[in-house]
């Protein structure tokens, strides 16, 4: 709990860690709510509101930005030795980085809160009423916790904060290479809509997706749960023996 | 002028090489317009099936021209962060030092901006043409593009350069980055501006990126509209610009 507060409290210093990676997903949404609102005329689409069909898509982004914030800190922690002081007390290593982790997630709850408010104020409509508002917070806070432990694999692995920002057009890749702006099924090109089906983050954006516009979706809601809790118990999984030999080198 | 051209040339010569050999560099340069390329020419090629959408090259082509100029925008602006960095590091403070003509260093980064921007400008149209992008503009058409791109890239350098001068710290990235970011996208990027609605479409009529943006596509299908409009902006944008990045050499020089 000790390291989890240090961490929230780092967080919440660096203003603008902080400003900078809520902002950038909330003007992507603006403008792509609006820019890209025409595919709604397309045959097919799912809804008649794309601002609702897009709302998923900030609250991923958000989540990939807190991987390199939890990264990036756990990664200056490294490089400063604080971790190293750290493994001299009697704390054992899983809860020295999922502690290490604690200011991510609490930045991926103001997030998700901010995210979720702004869907609200441009005129987003649940489909699965207040239980599936709250479904979605649990859900985002799940996917932020996958990607808070995926940052903190790379720092462990990495051990430099400039290197794990260096990961960050990748994760961006994956979001924009999957089902966020458009349906699968409505994909024109082919190779495309194979990429969209075989990434993960296609499913932790439609499980999200489905809680707006279409109500309860138990596979979608299935799917994205498993595939975060799935990225988290492997990076976490990854992250311990990568944790015992950063420590044993120092 | 002498002494202007040998700063120039010396930081230039600099810019350029640290492109060259460091990947990390150069990378993120072309990472980005090529993902922007797959992402948006790939999986929203739907958004050509809305009625009225009338782009005749197709919407690769289409897209094309937004990587295009986007990519010679962020070679100016990748500049800025390297500009800000050797503040940090205090690099820039030496050569403030040493320079015997110090709006030459101005000029020697805004032509590492330009060479940066012709190695990705390269990828990026090699990459659109694997893509199935299709050219219908003549040579002198397509010279007109290459010339929105360098306009753009020169105007994004100065722009990127004057703040990071200003600041001096590698804190400055997203305000360099940011603005230039919401002027893109608030242009006609997936759709033409007929098509766009609400109040996308109120900004992007007044955005001074959308005659550019227009202007490239209209240069790409081999029917130019805009050209003179674009260039004249791209001018007065670079004249206004280079007075704020002397003013940002100033206030470094100041600084000390």
């Amino acid at each position: 709990m000790a390291v989890a507060r240090r961490s929230a409290t780092g967080a919440f210093r660096q203003r603008a860690l902080l400003f900078f990676p809520m902002l950038f997903p909330l003007i992507l949404f603006a403008i792509n709510g609006s820019a890209i609102s025409r595919l709604t005329e397309i045959k097919g689409f799912p809804t008649s509101n794309y601002r609702a069909f897009l709302l998923a898509m900030p609250f991923i982004q958000g989540a990939m930005f807190v991987s390199i914030n939890a990264g990036t800190s756990l990664a200056r922690d490294v490089e400063t030795g604080f971790l190293n002081r750290l493994a001299l007390t009697p704390l054992r290593s899983e809860a020295m980085l999922v502690g290490q982790l604690g200011g991510a997630l609490v930045l991926g709850c103001v997030q998700a809160l901010v995210y979720l408010l702004v869907g609200l104020a441009t005129g987003v409509g649940f489909a699965s009423g207040v239980g599936g508002v709250a479904m979605l917070l649990v859900l985002s806070l799940s996917v932020s916790f996958a990607f808070a432990c995926l940052g903190g694999l790379l720092a462990l692995r990495l051990g430099s904060g400039e290197a794990v920002q260096g990961v960050f057009p990748l994760l961006f890749v994956t979001l924009f290479l999957s089902s966020a702006t458009i349906p699968r099924n409505l994909i024109k090109a082919e190779w495309f809509r194979d990429v969209a089906t075989y990434n993960p983050v296609s499913y932790l954006v439609e499980g999200m997706r489905s809680l707006v516009i279409e109500g309860w979706n138990a596979q979608a809601l299935e799917l994205a749960f498993g595939f975060s809790f799935a990225l988290a118990l492997i990076t976490l999984a990854l992250a311990r023996p990568a944790m015992r030999s950063r420590l044993a080198r120092a | 002028m002498r002494r202007f051209l040998y700063v120039a040339r010396g930081v230039a010569w600099r810019s350029i090489h640290n492109t060259v050999v460091n990947p990390a560099i150069i990378v993120p340069s072309i990472i980005f317009p090529l993902f922007f390329l797959v992402a948006f020419a790939g999986g929203l090629s739907r958004i050509s099936n809305v009625p009225n959408f009338h782009y005749r090259p197709g919407y690769t082509s289409f897209q094309f021209t937004f990587v295009f100029l986007q990519s010679a925008a962020f070679g100016g602006v990748f500049t800025g962060f390297a500009v800000a960095r050797d503040f940090q590091s205090g690099f820039a403070r030496r050569l403030l030092l040493a320079a015997p003509q110090r709006t030459g260093i101005i000029a020697g980064y805004v032509v590492g901006a330009l060479v940066r921007w012709l190695i990705v400008g390269t990828v990026v149209t090699i990459a659109g043409l694997i893509a199935g992008m299709r050219v219908e503009g003549s040579a002198i058409e397509l010279a007109g593009l290459f010339g929105l791109g360098l306009g753009m890239n020169f105007t994004a350098g100065l722009w990127s350069i004057g703040i990071a001068m200003f600041l001096r710290t590698e804190q400055a990235g997203p305000l360099i980055q940011m603005p230039v970011f919401v002027a893109l996208f608030l242009a006609p990027v997936y759709v033409p501006l007929s098509l766009l609605t609400g109040w996308v479409h109120a900004v992007s009529t007044v955005n001074p990126v959308t005659p550019v943006m227009e202007a490239g596509r209209g240069l790409l299908a081999g029917s130019p509209v805009k050209v003179a409009l674009s260039f004249v902006l791209l001018a007065a944008a670079a004249l206004v610009l280079a007075g704020f990045a002397r003013r940002g050499l100033g206030a470094a020089e100041r600084a000390g």
